[in-house]
Order: structure tokens, then sequence, then C-alpha cells
């Protein structure tokens, strides 16, 4: 496998809901607990989990919008983590982000041509007289015509706008981009051209992604490598097909047997979970998902799993697969 | 063939209007502006105004302030186009040296009280914790007490005059600002695009001044267009205290607040003054709502 890009270690994001008198956190929501996983350039590492379970915060943290708490994000040998805020700026330029909503993240004054041409200016990565040139071609490689460039983001449809924050992330030709659910918001045709172009564009530019989804299928589609998250934790990361075909963890298990299946053969027995999800404020000890395993036995009381490699490249954080 | 002619120059010209540079945003501004006939009358009232402050003196019939007692309460008429007050002074002079008085205090207090209440606002709403605190309960001690009162305590720290006066109302009106600016920062704030902004590296300064207020410009400007309206009210109401603007010098709110017991026998006193002043604050509200509409790209006509 090819050298390591980014990795990340016991990363963790708790935030404060209130505190004390003093200062002193009283109550305290662990977005994020202690995960590790590294990404390999030019593979597409898929991060899926229901909503909150603290993918987007991992996602955020690499983009610099929230500080780590504790852990270590190793880019390219330099742990961005430890870096003051100048130097912390200067990644900006290596790590781009896609957003979920194509409506909210481009900035409704500005043209697309400036929205575009924004972050080269900032990173003064081109002299000014060649960023015409460069936007053009940005918009040629998302799909879109030149003359759109002054247009304002309201004149566009969703699947567009989402091109135009493609575009933006591409333009400081980033070696890491993380997707944050970049199709949730489309419908279901834009969908597949948006992932399609994702896709044309990794072998283009040599990208590597980190790409935040809940769908599976969406993952199945672009990723070479897949992590399940629960509640803040990493439980599982195999590669694609590996974990389609072989799922371990109970949680992984029940997330592919939700996915629809159209077919004569009969269908696969559904796995349905009972309960909700716990808060995050207040997860469960050991085990976080113990609560609502249904392979869940007296033996997992208490138990602490911890992602380990079962077979080559697959991690698994549960107790059946420990040997004890 | 030769409609083929024919139409391949249109096509390329339509193509070359669509790549044309885009014009300056201020360009744009405008262009939607004149087409808003309502702003368009509000901006020419306040243009005449304009003139009419500064060209004032030079087509005043009489001198404002000579006071003939012989002449006082004179109906209007040919001599008199607007009629005279209780000391024989001609109101129509007085109104037009008013309107100089009027536009530099409504001026001068919201630049006052925007500038500062923009960047309290500002640094309030985005930085947020500890220092939203202090600046907002700053603000809110300063809100709690009823702004004609705290204007007049003010005039009694700085003494009397108009130019206390402008410093007095604009002061008063900052936290009205800084309350708005800080709202639209924050609910401004928690937009992807902002996030976005951080994410291509911006520095936080660019992010409040490109990203952040262009999107609140829109609040503000028809906030300051209202206040303008609230400091000529705010000066007439200082000068009928006997704090602002000094006797004899004319003032619209201060000629009412005198001409207020003539208000049966004499109507015209009180009637011109007033339509002075609501000519100005409508003029200022119907401009503010077109720029409202050209400052935002999504309201902009074509």
């Amino acid at each position: 496998m090819s050298e390591v890009l980014v990795e990340v270690k016991n990363l963790a994001k708790y935030f404060n809901l209130e505190s004390d008198f003093f200062g002193r956190p009283t109550s305290v929501l662990k977005a994020v607990d202690d995960v590790s996983f590294s990404i390999h350039k030019g593979e597409a590492f898929g991060l899926v989990g229901e909503s909150g379970c603290g993918k987007t915060t991992i996602g955020k943290m690499l983009v610099n919008l929230y500080t780590p708490t504790r852990g270590e994000i190793v880019f390219e040998g330099t742990d961005l983590t430890k870096l003051s805020e100048e130097k912390r700026r200067g990644f900006c330029k290596d790590i781009q982000l896609i957003f979920q909503d194509p409506y909210a993240s481009l900035n409704p004054r500005m043209t697309v041509g400036d929205i575009i041409a924004e972050p080269i200016k900032i990173n003064k990565l081109l002299p000014s007289n060649e960023i015409e040139k460069r936007v053009t071609y940005l918009l040629n490689c998302v799909g879109l015509a030149n003359h759109q460039r002054n247009r304002y983001p309201h004149e566009f449809s969703g699947g567009q706008r989402q091109r135009v924050g493609i575009a933006r992330a591409l333009a400081v030709q980033p070696k890491l981009i993380v997707c944050d659910e970049p199709v949730s918001a489309l419908d279901v045709s834009i969908q597949a051209q948006v992932l399609n172009l994702l896709d044309e564009l990794k072998e283009e530019f040599g990208l590597t992604y980190l790409f935040i989804a809940h769908g599976l299928n969406v993952v199945k589609h672009i990723s070479d490598r897949v992590g399940v998250m629960y509640l803040g934790k990493l439980v599982e990361i195999a590669p694609k097909k590996e974990l389609y075909s072989n799922p371990l963890h109970p949680y992984t298990q029940a997330l592919l047997s939700a996915i629809p299946f159209i077919g004569p053969t009969k269908s696969k027995q559904r796995i349905i979970l009972t309960g909700d999800v716990p808060s995050p404020i207040n997860p469960p000890e050991g085990c976080r998902f113990c609560s609502r395993c249904f392979k869940k036995t007296d033996a997992c009381d208490g138990y602490i799993p911890e992602l380990r490699e079962v077979s080559p490249g697959h991690f698994v954080s549960c107790r059946l697969y420990d040997e004890t | 063939m030769t409609k083929k002619k024919a139409e391949q120059p249109t096509e390329s010209s339509q193509a070359a209007v669509v790549l044309e540079k885009p014009e300056s945003q201020l360009k744009e501004m405008w262009e939607s502006l004149s087409e808003d006939k309502a702003a368009i009358t509000g901006l020419v009232v306040i243009t005449f105004l304009a003139l009419l402050a500064i060209f004032g003196p030079l087509i005043m019939p009489y001198d404002p302030n000579f006071s003939d007692m012989t002449k006082s309460f004179v109906q209007p008429g040919a001599e008199h186009w607007f009629g005279t007050d209780q000391l024989g002074r001609d109101i129509f002079s007085r109104i037009i040296a008013g309107t100089r008085i009027s536009l530099t205090v409504g001026l001068s207090a919201v630049a006052i009280s925007l500038t500062v209440g923009v960047v309290l606002g500002s640094i309030a709403g985005y930085s947020g914790g500890k220092t939203d605190t202090i600046i907002m309960r700053f603000m809110d001690m300063m809100l709690a007490i009823p702004s004609i009162l705290l204007a007049i305590a003010f005039m009694a720290a700085l003494g009397k005059g108009i130019d206390k006066a402008v410093i007095a109302i604009g002061l008063v009106s900052i936290p009205e600002y800084a309350r708005i600016v800080r709202g639209c920062i924050l609910s401004v704030k928690e937009n992807d695009y902002v996030q976005a902004a951080r994410v291509i590296g911006n520095k936080n300064s660019r992010i409040i001044f490109k990203h952040i207020l262009p999107n609140v410009l829109s609040s503000i400007v028809v906030r300051a267009t209202l206040g303008i309206s609230t400091a000529v009210l705010d000066t007439a109401a200082l000068g009928f205290l006997g704090l602002g603007v000094q006797p004899p010098a004319a003032e619209w709110g201060d000629m009412l607040g005198r001409a207020r017991g003539f208000i049966f026998t004499a109507p015209y006193t009180l009637i011109f003054p007033g339509i002075a002043i609501t000519l100005t604050v409508l003029a200022f509200n119907l401009l503010g709502d077109g720029l409202r509409d050209a400052l935002d790209p999504k309201f902009r006509k074509n």
C-alpha cells in the first residue's frame, strides 16, 4: 500500500456544555473519543455512521474548524495540533473541505468566479494575472461554463452549487479533501453526477478523500476503505469489499442489513436495533454499543474493547473478536 | 444562409456581453437602485435638502434670525411664503437654515453611533464568550436608561451646544447598533460559507469584513437611515429642553417645540417645520429600503 498521507492518533473532541462558577466543566459532550486511523495517499477513506456519531467533527478537526481536545493529526509527518494558528493556516492549502449543504456554503454576495478565486488569492498561489485563467480551468474541470463565473450562487441549482464548492476546494490544489456528506443534500440523479465527478477528479488530480457519509451505498460507490463510527468511536475499519461481504462488528452488521435490497431472491434477514443512540454526554461505560447490541453477553459489561486487527487490514473493536 | 449570417453576430455579441468583466459592485448597486422609483424619489429629496443646506443662505429671502415683532404671526402669503412665527421671523428662511443643522446633526450622530456600534457589535458577536458578555452587559446598562435621559446626562457632563448634542445623541444610540450588528453576526457566523472562509485560510479580520459584514449590511443600512430621523428628533427634544441648539439658531424640532402653544391660532408655525421633518425622514427611509434591495444580489432587479 502507498505511503500514509494523514494519520489520526487518539483524536478526541469534547464540548463543554455547562461549567460551574469557576469555569470547570460540569457537563461534557464527547463528540469524538479516542479515534485513530490513517489515510493513504490516493485512496478514498469512507467514514460512516448515523447522525451525531462524530464523523463530521473529525472532518472539521482536520480542516481546522475545531481544535482537538486531545490527540494528534499527523499530516505528512507534521503534527497539525501542535502548530501555531499562523502555521496551521498554512496547511489550509493542503487540506480542503467540501460542505454538505451547497445552499449554505457559498457566500451569497460573491460571484462564483470570486468564490473560486478567493482561496488562490489568500494563499498567494498565483500571480493575479493568472488567476482568471485558473478559474476558467477549474470551472471547466467541474463541468461549469466559463460564462457563468459572474453569476451569484442563488442563480444556480443545488448540483451546480456543489460543483462550485468542489471547484473552490480544488483551487488550492489540496492533497486531501474532506468530503462532508457532499451529496446528501442533492436529489438522487444529481448525486450520481457529483459522485462521478468526484471520482474523475480524484484520478485527474491524484487526490485523497476522506469521505464522510451516512448512506452506505454512497460510500460503497466511492471508497477504497471504510471506517464505521458509533457514538464518537470507530468500531470497525476494513477494505470496502471485506466490510460489505464480511462485517464483523454487530453494529456494522445491523447497518448493512438496513440497505434496501431489490431482487427476486429472498431478502436478507433485517437486523432491527432496539432503543435509541445513547446520549454522547453520558455514554455507556465500556463498549459504547452494548446498550443496543443484539450479541451482548454478560461478559460485555464493563469490558472496554479496543480497535484490533483481526485479519490483514480489517480492524474491529468488539469483545467477540478479542482473544480471551 | 443570410439568416445564419445574421444570427451569428448576435450570438457572439451576446456571448461578449455575458463574458464582459463584471461591473463593480457599486455600479451594479446603482443600476438596481436607479430602477427603484421610491428610492430615487428619496435620493432626489435628500439631494435637494443637501443642496439647500449648502446653498441655503443664498436663497433665503430674509435673515432667519431677524426678528420683527410688528410682523409676528403673519399668515403665509406672497411676502412671507410660510408665514412668520411669534417673534416675527420668516419661517421659510428658518426652515432653509434648519436644513443644514438637521442634516449635519443627523448624519454625524449616526456616523458616531454606527462606527462604534458596528465595531463593538462585531467584536462581541464574532468572538463570543467573555468578551461578548462584557461588551453586551455594558450596552444593556446604557439601554436600561431612557435614551433622552442619558443624552441629558451626557450633555450635563459635556456642556451645552450643538456639537455636544451630536456627541450625546451619537453615544446614546450606540447600544442599538451594537445589538443589531451582534445579532446579525451571530446568525451569519454559523453559516457554512463563513466556515468555508476559514477553511480556505482567511484571517479573522478578513472573515468579518469580507464574508460577514457584507451579509449584515442591509439591516445596518436600514437601521442607519431610520437612525438619521431619530437623531433629528432627538436633537429637537434636546433643543426644546434648552440643551441642544442655542437660540436664536433655527432648527426644525426646536421650531416645532416653541410653536406648540400656537397650534390652534397659527397652525402654519408648526405645519411647515413638521413637513420638513417628515419629508426628510421619509426620504431617508425610502432610500434605505431601496439600498437594502440594491445591496442584496438576491433582490436585485434583473
